[in-house]
């Protein structure tokens, strides 16, 4: 942990705003009482959430797209609490909280053009091959994928 | 400080510290349990050099299996079809993950950037050691998958052959996995690096655009490598335990693993190109005596590169079952690549611009580079075109582009960086004259081998294929003739930097005139680099107060 | 000593950003094999137990509280308080793995494994025939399970090294290390313990609530 410890020259005091913290010193500003009735609260609102987001679990809101919805919704205001106040990201240096988000929007990247992709491409095996079961003829030395077909 | 050099001081007469980072401790076991940053630079130079010596060795049996499509030599058939495709995947994972991902950033950056920045080492020395070792590990696990049999996948591991092929498939891709490891920490380090290290006084503006070079490849290894790691988790555990997600057979979707490559492997080109693009952005202004074109255009360019290389990764799959709709997205957004190459090369030529130019040895690499690296992007732009690009998809022409970019860009940026550093890493001065002869060898001996698989690839010589038609033959024969020439190349330059370490001159502080800050430390540093602790008191590539004398 | 913490909090949030991108690499896999198995996922995920789930999301969510009080407490010299906090974290950890391994037993138990160590099942209603004619379950479900066991896992993995972190810093603080001047190795520790967290926020509603 003691890593840049041999940085014995301290260079402070010189860097552009993204390193430095925005106002003050956060750690100390705050009397240990009060903050910890923060993490109370946010403790509260968590669990709080975790019953909304399993109730909601048992109700079918019309279509399954809307259960994923609300639970991924939930799960984020969830994920915000704890970066915000667990993990300091409020009060923390604002290159920290620039790191995080490239991290979430990488993965929002990611995930998006492979979604795209699958969304839109013509999926031709083995779940969309509507043979019936009973008919369903398989040729000799066709692969195995393709003589896959699905009885709905 | 001066703010000018005097021409004498550029030939060395400063005394020379007796001590320095190469015998300040001595013994094997001071090199092996170093934390130095000039020392771990040095360790990983050797071992990217040697692992660029097997890869060679590789590529040259590639070439030489095709002299002929009969495949003989002296008469008799010499190689099978299997061997050959062993021969190529081997050449492919040891030259992407063994070489050319850790060559720059971990080897010369590693060395470099600390001092660029005026610091004493980067943020986490120990991570810094633990990263060479995890290369190292990796190397043990992929020469070990070698030994025992080898590979025939080519180095992309594409599913279902590689989760149904026999061979060490599951040792190379563990390799894989721990290089990719080995990459994450040298990027995180060199992150934290630059965000806190730098010498007072100097903003983010004033860091010499190498390290905004290593800045924006760091960011890509923090984002990308992670997705590979578990990527090639999941292909073994297919592999192993059929679990259903690449391999058609059960129930997976084998275009879903090429997402899963190429998110990390299109960015890891960029990984390859943009630490290559920044060494060139130091050469140039050195050897122009000019101060750069465009500096904040060279640094966004570089972190655009790295922020698009996020959203280009489809086009690997055009012809791979991807959608329509993907296809047309991904060929829009590759056309965008164009933008900040183009940006980078323009401003280069400003800067050479009614520049005092000087011939030295990295600067004829730094001049390759930019012919090479013209033709590299530009061949680039008709992969992105759709219609072209379901005409040239697995030619000889992919495999010309991108060894145009690889090769010719990045690894002779990578020679121009190591002849523009060498007096500073060893403190001996190299021949000029062999240096310069080596790298013209290299550079025809390049164009011969690559550039006739331009014309192959256009006339529809399909990559990765033992046998071909007779008519390809003349120019596969001048292809791999070209190849000994690049052979003879690279050992008479390996040769001059060795001998150097002999016979060389002593190298002064600063050979070059250059005008950032590793320059201010003598030749070779002081353990922790310098002798004062440099302050930043001019924008860096001024030449204005400078008179350069050349040695 | 500013400048040290500043620098090593910087490193740890980016291997923080690289723990994502790990865990969103099976995320995107398991999100996108949904889209491909949607009626296998729903049925497949019925053998899960809810309140299993939802039980150890409530232990997760405490230890996450414990954590930041025992980081509060060592940042205010207390260093019995911290003591007791990060003692408190390691037992909802452990509290943690119990449950889930009441689980996994019960998963070993009735054949829902991974991948071709899934045993049919008699109510899977999606049916395909393979080559050899016969008629099986989709593969779906034992790609469900093949997530599960790799998603849960890889997250216990991380759970089993907190705990390790945990009590290597408890020992320290018990050894009264930390202080108001020196507490960066608590405060990181804290960060991977939320992450651990942040990951199952994720993971209960996708593979528990879902349907």
């Amino acid at each position: 942990m003691s890593d840049a410890n041999i940085h014995g020259n301290s260079h402070s005091g010189t860097h552009s705003q993204l390193d430095a913290a925005p106002s003050g010193h956060h750690e100390h500003a705050h009397d240990p009482k009060a903050e910890a009735r923060v993490y109370i609260a946010t403790l509260s609102g968590l669990l709080i959430l975790t019953a909304i987001t399993v109730g909601a679990s048992y109700i079918q809101f019309g279509s399954s797209a809307a259960n994923i919805v609300i639970a991924l919704t939930i799960a984020t205001i969830k994920a915000v609490l704890v970066s915000l106040f667990f993990m300091h990201l409020l009060h923390e240096k604002p290159v920290n909280a620039i790191i995080a988000i490239a991290g979430f929007l990488f993965l929002g990247i990611f995930l998006m053009f492979d979604f795209l992709d699958v969304g839109s491409r013509a999926n031709v095996q083995p779940t969309n091959l509507h043979v019936p079961v009973a008919a369903a003829p398989v040729a000799p030395g066709v692969a195995t994928p393709a003589a896959d077909v699905r009885k709905e | 400080m001066e703010h000018t050099l005097t021409p004498g001081a550029v030939l060395g007469d400063r005394p020379r510290p007796e001590k320095n980072y190469l015998n300040e401790t001595t013994g094997i076991w001071s090199w092996m349990t170093t934390i130095d940053h000039k020392r771990i630079g040095i360790m990983y130079l050797c071992g990217v050099s040697t692992a660029f010596l097997i890869g060679g060795v590789f590529a040259l049996l590639v070439r030489l299996a095709l002299l002929n499509p009969q495949h003989t030599l002296f008469g008799r058939v010499w190689v099978t079809a299997e061997t050959y495709n062993r021969f190529f995947t081997l050449h492919g994972v040891v030259m992407v993950f063994l070489f050319i991902i850790p060559s720059i950033p971990a080897s010369l950056a590693n060395f470099v950037l600390p001092m660029m920045l005026g610091a004493k080492d980067v943020a986490f020395p120990r991570l810094n050691l633990a990263s060479f070792y995890l290369w190292v590990g990796g190397a043990i696990f992929g020469i070990t998958a070698m030994v025992l049999g080898g590979v025939d996948t080519g180095w992309t591991f594409y599913t279902p052959y590689s989760t149904t092929t026999d061979g060490s498939v599951g040792l190379m891709v563990m390799a894989a996995f721990i290089l990719g490891f080995s990459s994450i920490f040298t990027g995180l380090n060199f992150i934290a690096t630059v965000h806190k290290l730098r010498a007072p006084g100097m903003g983010w503006f004033d860091m010499p655009l190498f390290v905004w070079g290593i800045y924006a490849t760091a960011l890509i290894q923090i984002l990308a490598t992670p997705v590979l790691a578990i990527t090639l988790v999941l292909l073994l555990l297919e592999r192993t335990y059929k679990i259903g997600i690449f391999d058609p057979a059960y129930g997976g979707d084998p275009v879903l693993f090429q997402h899963f490559f190429w998110f990390y492997s299109h960015p890891a080109v960029y990984i390859m190109i943009v630490p290559g693009m920044a060494i060139i952005s130091e050469l140039i202004p050195t050897f122009s005596r000019k101060t750069i074109f465009g500096y904040r255009a060279i640094a966004y360019s570089s972190v655009s590169l790295a922020l698009l290389s996020f959203i280009v990764w489809g086009h690997h799959m055009f012809v791979a079952g991807e959608s329509d709709l993907a296809n047309v997205v991904f060929s829009a957004l590759t056309f965008l690549v164009a933008i900040p190459s183009g940006v980078k090369v323009f401003n280069w030529l400003s800067t050479m611009y009614k520049g005092n130019i000087s011939f030295e040895t990295p600067m004829l690499y730094a001049l390759s580079f930019l012919f090479l690296f013209a033709i590299g992007g530009l061949t680039g732009i008709f992969f992105s075109t759709l219609a072209v690009d379901i005409h040239l998809t697995d030619t000889y022409f992919v495999v010309a582009h991108f060894h145009y970019v690889m090769m010719g860009s990045t690894v002779i940026a990578f020679f121009g960086g190591i002849h523009y550093w060498w007096p500073k890493m060893t403190g001996r001065m190299y021949s000029e004259k062999w240096g310069a002869i080596a790298c013209a060898l290299i550079f025809v001996g390049f164009n011969m081998t690559f550039g006739s698989q331009f014309i192959m690839g256009g006339q529809g010589m399909p990559r990765r294929y033992f046998n071909y038609l007779d008519k390809f033959q003349p120019i596969h024969a001048f292809s791999t003739y070209g190849s000994w020439v690049l052979a003879v190349g690279l050992f008479m330059m390996a040769i001059n930097l060795l001998v150097s370490l002999k016979t060389g001159k002593r190298a002064p502080d600063n050979p070059w005139g250059g005008t950032t800050m590793e320059w201010e430390s003598s030749s070779p540093p002081v353990f922790h680099n310098f002798e004062h602790q440099p302050v930043l008191e001019h924008e860096p590539y001024d030449y204005r107060h400078r008179t350069v004398t050349h040695v | 000593m500013e400048q040290q913490a500043d620098t090593t909090k910087i490193g740890m949030w980016l291997f923080l950003v690289t723990e994502v991108l790990t865990f969103g690499g099976l995320f995107a896999g398991f999100g996108l094999m949904q889209s491909r198995y949607p009626q296998e996922f729903i049925e497949a995920h019925e053998h899960l137990q809810r309140p299993l789930g939802a039980l150890n999301t409530v232990v997760l969510l405490v230890s996450s509280f414990t954590m930041v009080m025992a980081v509060l407490a060592a940042r205010t010299n207390q260093s019995k308080k911290t003591v007791r906090y990060l003692i408190m974290t390691i037992a909802c950890a452990f509290i943690f793995l119990g449950v889930k391994y009441f689980e996994y037993s019960h998963k070993f138990e009735e054949g829902l494994l991974p991948g071709s160590f899934y045993h049919t099942q008699a109510t899977d209603t999606v049916k395909i025939i393979n080559a050899a004619g016969q008629v099986v379950p989709s593969h779906g479900y034992a790609t469900f399970f093949s997530f599960y066991f790799m998603m849960t896992g890889l997250h216990g993995i991380h759970i089993l090294a907190g705990i390790g972190l945990l009590t290597w810093i408890a020992i320290r603080a018990n050894r009264g290390e930390f202080s108001s001047a020196y507490y960066t190795p608590v405060d990181l520790v804290g960060l991977f313990w939320h992450l651990v967290d942040l990951i199952w926020i994720y993971l209960f509603p996708l593979y528990y609530l879902i349907s």
